[in-house]
C-alpha cells in the first residue's frame, strides 16, 4: 500500500533522473529509445522511506495538536509510541513481517545525537553547575545503585522460583539487564517534563541526571556484557579493577572529548566573520563529530555531545551572527523534536514484533516493582545524604516526583536489542521486559506525573520575563558572595566559580572569542539588548496595523505631490539650489513616511530607553551624512539617515564590529530620527525654529547666523503659504479619505499662532486621557505629559506596555469625528491660553528637565556650518538631539511666534492634528 | 550571636589574623579584583572607623547563614534574625546606596555599573542600562530605587538560596 503511493510519488523524480547512458541493458531490447517514465524506486528506496517516516511522524504530531484537550492531557511521547503501535499493526498486517524498526546503529548514530546535542547546548549552565553535585550523585551513585539492586533482585526472584525457568540467566546476565534497565533515559525525560513544567531545580536534577548518566551506563553495559561473553568463571578480580577504572575513563574521557571539540568549535567560529553562511554548519558538524569520535573511541558519546554543547555555547553565540544564532537555535530544536517524534514511533512499531520477544509475567511484573521500588529508595537514600550538604535541601514532594519521573526509555530499548542473543540465552525475555518497562514508564507514568505533580503541589516553574534589575542584582550577589569568601578564607562553591569566571575572562574570552565579541561581551548588557530588542518585535507587531495602513496609502496621493512640492521648492528657493522633480516626489513619499515614522518613533519612545549621550554622536554623523548629499535630499532628514545607517549597517557587517553593536546604534539613530520627525510634524514650527535659531546664534557659520532670523521668518511666510493651500485641497478634495488628508498635512503642516499651538497641544493630550485644561507648551511632549504612561518620568522613557499601545489604532474617522468636535468645545478659549505662552519656562516637562542640561540650547554641533537649505533638515535633526532643551528655547520661539499670522486654514489644519494626536 | 556560628570555627584562625584592619582585607589578593571588592570590605566596616572587631566581623557574616526550617520558632520573640531575607536583600541594598539616602540614585547604580560591567561598554551604553534599570524597578516615579522597590523587583528570586554560604551553617 504504501509502496504504491511512494512509486506514484516518485514517478516525476524518476522521470527527471533519467539518463539515457544509465539505461539498463537488461531490458532485453534494443535500445528502445527514449523511456517517457521508468521506475527506479529501488534507488531512492532508502532515503524516500526515511523522509516519509519523518514526514508521518510530523504529520501525526500536527493531528495530536490539532486537539488541545488531548494534548494537554496526554503527553506527545504516549501519543507517538501508541501511533507507532498501530502502524506497526498496519506494517505488520500488510507486510506480514515487522518491518521499520528501530535499529540500534540507526538509534545511536543519528536519533540520539541531536536531542542531546539540542539538551546540551540549550542547558542552562549556571543553573547545572549550581546543582552539579546533586546532578552527578544521583546519575553516578543512583545509576550504579538502580543496576546492582534491580540486578541481585531480579536474580534473588529467578532464585526464589518466581520466574520460569525457561529464563535461562544466571546473576551476571541478570546484572546486565539491570545495567541497561536501570539508566533514566534523557529522551522520556525531557519530553515529558518538557510539558510539566516543574520547578527548574528539580527539572535540572532529573535531566542532569539522565544525560550523565550515560557514562554509568555504557560502562556497566560494556563491563557486565564483556563478562557475560568471558563467563563469569573467567573474571578475575583484575577485570573488577579494570571495570571500575573504565567508568573514569569512560566518563572523564567522554566529557574531554566534548570540551576538546568546544574549544575546536568555539575557535573555529572566531574566524567566520566573512563566511557566516556556514556558520550553523559548523556547530552541527563539530558537535556530531564529538559524538561519533567518542563513540569511535568506546567513550561516553552523551557526554561528550553533552559537554561539548554546554561549553562551547556561550563563545559561539558570541562569535557568530544574529541570523546563525537563530539558524542554530531553529535547526537544532526541530532536529531534535525530529528525532524525538521517531523514536518513540519506532519504539511504537517494535514491540509489535512479537519474534523479537518472549513474555515471562514473573520477570516482567518484577522487573517492574524492583525498578520502581530501588529508584524510590535510591532517591530518598540519596537525597538524604545530599540535603546535609545543600543550601536549599529537595523537599519530600521533590523527591517523589525524582522518583517517578525516573523514565525508561529508547535507550534502553536499544541497548538490549544489541545484545548478542548467543551469549545472553534470555535476551527474547530480556526484550520484552524492556519494552514493557518503557511503555509502563512512559505511558503510565507519563500521563500520571501531570495530574500526581498538580495534587503535590510541586512548585512550577515561572515564566517570568529576564529583568535587568534581575540580572544586576543577581552578580552582585555572586560578587558579594565570592567577597565574603575570600575574606573568610574558605575556598567554597563560590569562590571558585569566581576564579573560573576570572580565568575565563582573562584567558579562554580572549582566545575564543572574537575581538568585537570580547569587548561587547557583558551578560548585563546582553540582556538590556535582548530586552530592547523584545521591545521593539512587541511595538512593532502592536503597531504594525497602524503603519502600514498609513504607509500604503501615503504615495497614491495626488495632493500631496503639490504641496511637496511647494514646501520643498520654497526650501530650495531659501537655499538658492535647483531642485529636480523627481526629487521632490521622493520628497513626498519621504514625507509620508515620515509621518509614519513619527507614530512608530512615540510608540518606540515610550519603550525604549535612549542613551542620552549617543544623541549627539549620532546627530554629528547625521549631520555629515546629510552634508554630503544634495540639499534636496535634505527635506526629509529622516531619510537620508535612514539610507546612511542602512548603509552603515553593512558596512559594520563587514567590519569587525558585531551586528549587535550595530544593532544598538541602528536602533537608536531611528529613534531619534522618528522623534525628529514626530516633533518635525506633530508640533508646529515653533519647536524645529527655536533649535534653528539658536543654532545660527551659536555662530557656527557666521554669515548664516546673521542671517537667520530674516530667515526664520522667511520660512515662516512660506509655511503659510502652504497651509493655505493644504487646507483649499482639503476643501476640494473632500471625497479623499481620511488618512490622506492627514498625509497631505505632512511636513508642511505650519500652525504659527501660538494661541493654536496651544490648543492643539492640549486637544491631543485630552483626546487621549484627560480633558484637563491645562496650559502646556506646544511642545511634543503635551501629549506625552498627560499619558498616563508618560506620567512620572519624562526623560526615562517609560516602558509602554502592550495594552498602551493598543491605544494607537484608533478608527480614523472616530478619530476625526473626535477631533473635530473637541475643536469646536475648544473653539472660543484660545485667547486666553495666548498670553499663558510667556509662562512657558515655568512649565516644563517636569522630569524631563534634569535630562537638559545635558544638551546644551545652544548648538550641540559647533563644528558644523549648515547650509540654509538644510533649514529642513536641521530642524529635525536638532529635534533628535534635544527635544528637552526646546523648552529653555521656547521662549524665544514664543516671540516669533507671536509675529505669525493666523492663516485661514488653520481650521483644518488643526483637525489634523487631532486627528493625529488622537492616533497618538 | 556569635555562639551560633560555631560553624566558623575552621576559618577562625585565618579571621583572628584578619580582623583588625581595612588593610588585611585589602590585602586579600582574591578580593582584590572583585569589582565589588571595595564595598564589600567597606561594609564590615562601622561606620567611619577603620577597625572590626570579632564581634563585628561575625555579625556581618551573619548576614550569609542560609535560613534553616527551624529558624522561625527560634527566633520568635527574639528581633528579626540578621540572616533573613530583608537583610540580606538590605546588605546588598547598602552595597549601593552609597549616600545612605534609602534610595539607589541613577548616579550610584552607575557606579556600580561601571564596576561591574566590562570597560568596553561606553557610558552612554551604561547609561542607558542605568536608566532602563531604574525604570523597571521605579514605581513612584522618582527616578530611583528605594528599598521597597528594590525588595519587589527581586521578590521572583530565590534570594535565601543566593545569599547564603553553605559553610555558614
Amino acid at each position: 500500500m504504501l509502496r504504491a503511493a511512494l512509486s506514484l510519488l516518485a514517478l516525476p523524480l524518476a522521470g527527471a533522473a533519467e539518463q539515457p547512458t544509465q539505461k539498463p541493458e537488461s531490458l532485453g531490447e534494443p535500445l528502445p529509445g527514449l523511456e517517457l517514465f521508468r521506475w527506479q524506486w529501488h534507488e531512492v528506496e532508502a532515503p524516500y522511506l526515511v523522509a516519509l517516516w519523518i514526514l508521518v511522524a510530523s504529520l501525526a504530531k500536527i493531528v495530536f495538536h490539532l486537539s488541545r484537550k488531548v494534548t494537554s492531557l496526554v503527553p506527545e511521547s504516549c501519543l507517538l509510541i501508541l501511533l507507532g503501535l498501530v502502524l506497526g499493526g498496519i506494517v505488520l498486517a500488510v507486510a506480514k513481517k515487522a518491518e521499520y524498526q528501530l535499529e540500534p546503529g540507526t538509534f545511536f548514530l543519528f536519533l540520539l545525537p541531536p536531542i542531546v546535542l539540542d539538551s546540551g547546548y540549550f542547558m542552562p549552565s549556571r543553573l547545572f553547575f549550581d546543582n552539579l553535585g546533586a546532578i552527578l550523585t544521583y546519575a553516578v551513585v543512583g545509576t550504579l545503585w538502580n543496576a546492582f539492586t534491580t540486578g541481585a533482585a531480579l536474580w534473588g526472584l529467578q532464585q526464589a522460583g518466581l520466574v520460569a525457568p525457561r529464563v535461562q540467566a544466571g546473576l551476571l546476565d541478570f546484572l546486565l539487564f539491570g545495567s541497561l534497565i536501570s539508566a533514566v533515559d534523557p529522551v522520556a525525560v525531557l519530553a515529558v517534563f518538557e510539558e510539566v513544567h516543574v520547578n527548574e531545580t528539580l527539572f535540572i536534577i532529573v535531566f542532569g541526571e539522565s544525560l550523565l548518566n550515560d557514562a554509568v551506563t555504557v560502562v556497566l553495559y560494556k563491563v557486565c556484557n564483556s563478562f557475560v561473553e568471558m563467563g563469569s568463571a573467567n573474571v578475575q578480580a583484575t577485570d573488577y579493577l579494570k571495570g571500575v577504572a573504565s567508568l573514569f575513563v569512560v566518563s572523564l574521557g567522554g566529557a574531554a572529548v566534548g570540551l576538546v571539540f568546544a574549544f575546536l568549535l568555539a575557535l573555529t567560529t572566531r574566524f567566520t566573520k566573512r563566511v557566516r553562511i556556514i556558520e550553523p554548519l559548523l556547530v552541527f558538524l563539530l558537535a556530531y563529530a564529538a559524538y561519533l569520535t567518542a563513540e569511535m573511541a568506546s567513550l561516553s558519546a552523551i557526554l561528550a555531545v553533552t559537554m561539548c554543547g554546554l561549553g562551547c555555547k556561550k563563545y559561539v553565540e558570541a562569535n557568530i551572527s544574529h541570523k546563525s544564532r537563530t539558524t542554530v537555535k531553529y535547526t537544532m530544536k526541530t532536529l531534535a523534536s525530529c528525532a524525538e517524534t521517531v523514536i518513540f514511533m519506532l519504539l511504537g512499531i517494535s514491540a509489535v514484533d512479537s519474534s523479537k520477544w518472549a513474555w515471562d509475567s514473573g520477570l516482567v511484573l518484577g522487573t517492574l516493582i524492583f525498578i520502581l521500588f530501588f529508584r524510590a529508595l535510591g532517591v530518598v537514600l540519596q537525597t538524604w545524604v545530599l540535603n546535609q550538604f545543600r543550601l536549599v535541601p529537595l523537599d519530600k514532594i521533590d523527591q517523589v516526583v525524582m522518583s517517578y519521573g525516573g523514565l525508561r526509555g529508547a535507550v534502553a530499548f536499544a541497548l538490549v536489542i544489541l545484545l548478542d542473543r548467543t551469549k545472553v540465552p534470555a535476551k527474547d525475555y530480556f526484550v520484552a521486559t524492556t519494552i514493557v518497562v518503557v511503555f509502563f514508564t512512559v505511558i503510565v507514568q507519563g500521563l500520571t506525573i501531570k495530574p500526581l505533580v498538580k495534587w503535590l503541589k510541586v512548585k512550577r516553574s515561572e515564566h517570568h520575563k529576564p529583568t535587568l534589575n534581575q540580572e544586576l542584582h543577581e552578580h552582585t550577589f555572586d560578587h558579594i558572595l565570592a567577597a565574603v569568601e575570600d575574606v573568610v578564607g574558605h575556598h567554597g562553591y563560590h569562590y571558585w566559580r569566581d576564579r573560573w569566571e576570572q580565568f575565563d575572562k582573562k584567558y579562554l574570552s580572549q582566545l575564543l572569542m572574537r575581538r568585537s565579541a570580547y569587548r561587547i561581551r557583558d551578560q548585563i548588557w546582553d540582556v538590556y539588548y535582548r530586552l530592547n530588542i523584545r521591545d521593539a518585535i512587541s511595538f512593532v507587531d502592536q503597531g504594525g496595523h497602524v503603519l502600514s495602513s498609513t504607509g500604503l496609502t501615503l504615495p497614491s496621493m495626488p495632493s500631496r505631490n503639490s504641496m511637496a512640492e511647494t514646501s520643498v521648492t520654497n526650501l530650495l528657493r531659501e537655499s538658492g539650489s535647483g531642485a529636480c522633480l523627481d526629487l521632490q516626489v521622493i520628497d513626498t513619499v519621504r514625507s509620508g513616511r515620515d509621518r509614519e515614522d513619527a507614530v512608530m518613533h512615540h510608540l518606540l519612545c515610550g519603550g525604549l530607553y535612549k542613551p542620552r549621550r549617543r544623541d549627539r554622536a549620532k546627530d554629528r554623523t547625521l549631520w555629515h551624512a546629510t552634508k554630503d548629499f544634495p540639499p534636496v535630499l535634505h527635506g526629509s532628514s529622516v531619510f537620508g539617515y535612514k539610507a546612511s545607517c542602512s548603509r552603515h549597517f553593512i558596512s559594520e557587517d563587514a567590519q569587525e564590529r558585531q551586528d549587535k553593536e550595530v544593532f544598538q546604534q541602528n536602533m537608536k539613530r531611528r529613534l531619534e530620527s522618528f522623534k525628529s520627525t514626530k516633533h518635525n510634524i506633530c508640533f508646529t514650527k515653533s519647536k524645529p525654529r527655536p533649535r534653528k535659531t539658536g543654532r545660527r546664534k551659536d555662530g557656527v557659520a557666521n554669515a548664516e547666523a546673521t542671517n537667520g532670523k530674516p530667515r526664520d521668518l522667511g520660512f515662516q511666510d512660506t509655511a503659510a503659504v502652504i497651509l493655505t493651500v493644504e487646507s483649499e485641497e482639503e476643501e476640494e478634495d473632500s471625497d479623499s479619505s481620511e488618512t490622506e488628508k492627514e498625509d497631505d498635512e505632512g511636513i508642511i503642516f505650519v500652525a504659527r499662532a501660538t494661541s493654536e499651538v496651544l490648543q492643539e497641544g492640549k486637544v491631543s493630550g485630552s483626546l487621549e486621557v484627560c480633558p484637563s485644561p491645562r496650559i502646556i507648551p506646544p511642545s511634543p511632549t503635551c501629549a506625552e505629559k498627560e499619558l498616563p504612561w508618560k506620567s512620572g518620568q519624562g526623560d526615562l522613557a517609560v516602558y509602554v506596555s502592550s495594552e498602551t499601545t493598543k491605544i494607537v489604532p484608533v478608527d480614523m474617522q472616530t478619530g476625526w469625528n473626535q477631533s473635530m468636535s473637541s475643536l469646536e468645545s475648544l473653539a472660543s478659549p484660545p485667547c486666553n491660553q495666548a498670553p499663558t505662552l510667556t509662562c512657558l519656562p515655568p512649565h516644563p516637562r517636569g522630569a524631563e528637565e534634569p535630562q537638559a542640561p545635558l544638551y546644551p540650547p545652544s548648538d550641540p554641533h559647533p563644528s558644523f556650518a549648515f547650509p540654509p537649505s538644510l533649514a529642513k533638515a536641521g530642524r529635525s535633526h536638532s529635534e533628535s538631539s534635544a527635544d528637552l532643551p526646546q523648552q529653555q528655547e521656547l521662549q524665544p520661539l514664543m516671540g516669533h511666534k507671536d509675529h505669525t499670522h493666523l492663516s485661514p486654514g488653520t481650521n483644518s489644519h488643526w483637525c489634523i492634528q487631532f486627528n493625529r494626536g488622537s492616533r497618538l | 550571636m556569635t555562639k551560633n556560628y560555631s560553624g566558623l570555627d575552621v576559618s577562625s584562625a585565618k579571621i583572628e589574623k584578619l580582623w583588625s584592619g581595612r588593610e588585611d582585607f585589602q590585602r586579600i589578593p582574591e578580593l582584590a579584583i572583585n569589582p565589588l571588592g571595595d564595598r564589600i570590605i567597606n561594609a564590615f566596616f562601622p561606620e567611619g572607623e577603620d577597625q572590626v572587631n570579632f564581634r563585628g566581623f561575625m555579625r556581618t557574616l551573619a548576614h550569609f547563614r542560609p535560613i534553616e526550617d527551624n529558624e522561625k520558632s527560634k527566633d520568635v520573640n527574639g528581633p528579626e534574625p540578621l540572616n533573613s531575607r530583608s537583610n540580606k536583600l538590605h546588605f546588598a541594598f547598602r552595597l549601593y546606596d552609597l549616600d545612605k539616602d534609602d534610595k539607589i540614585s541613577r548616579d550610584e547604580l552607575l557606579q556600580v555599573l561601571r564596576m561591574m560591567v566590562g570597560v568596553n561598554i561606553s557610558d552612554e551604553q551604561l547609561g542607558s542600562i542605568a536608566d532602563r534599570t531604574i525604570q523597571e524597578a521605579d514605581q513612584d516615579g522618582d527616578s530611583a530605587i528605594s528599598f521597597t522597590e528594590f525588595v519587589k523587583v527581586l521578590e521572583k528570586v530565590d534570594v535565601e538560596q543566593k545569599m547564603s554560604i553553605r559553610f555558614l551553617h
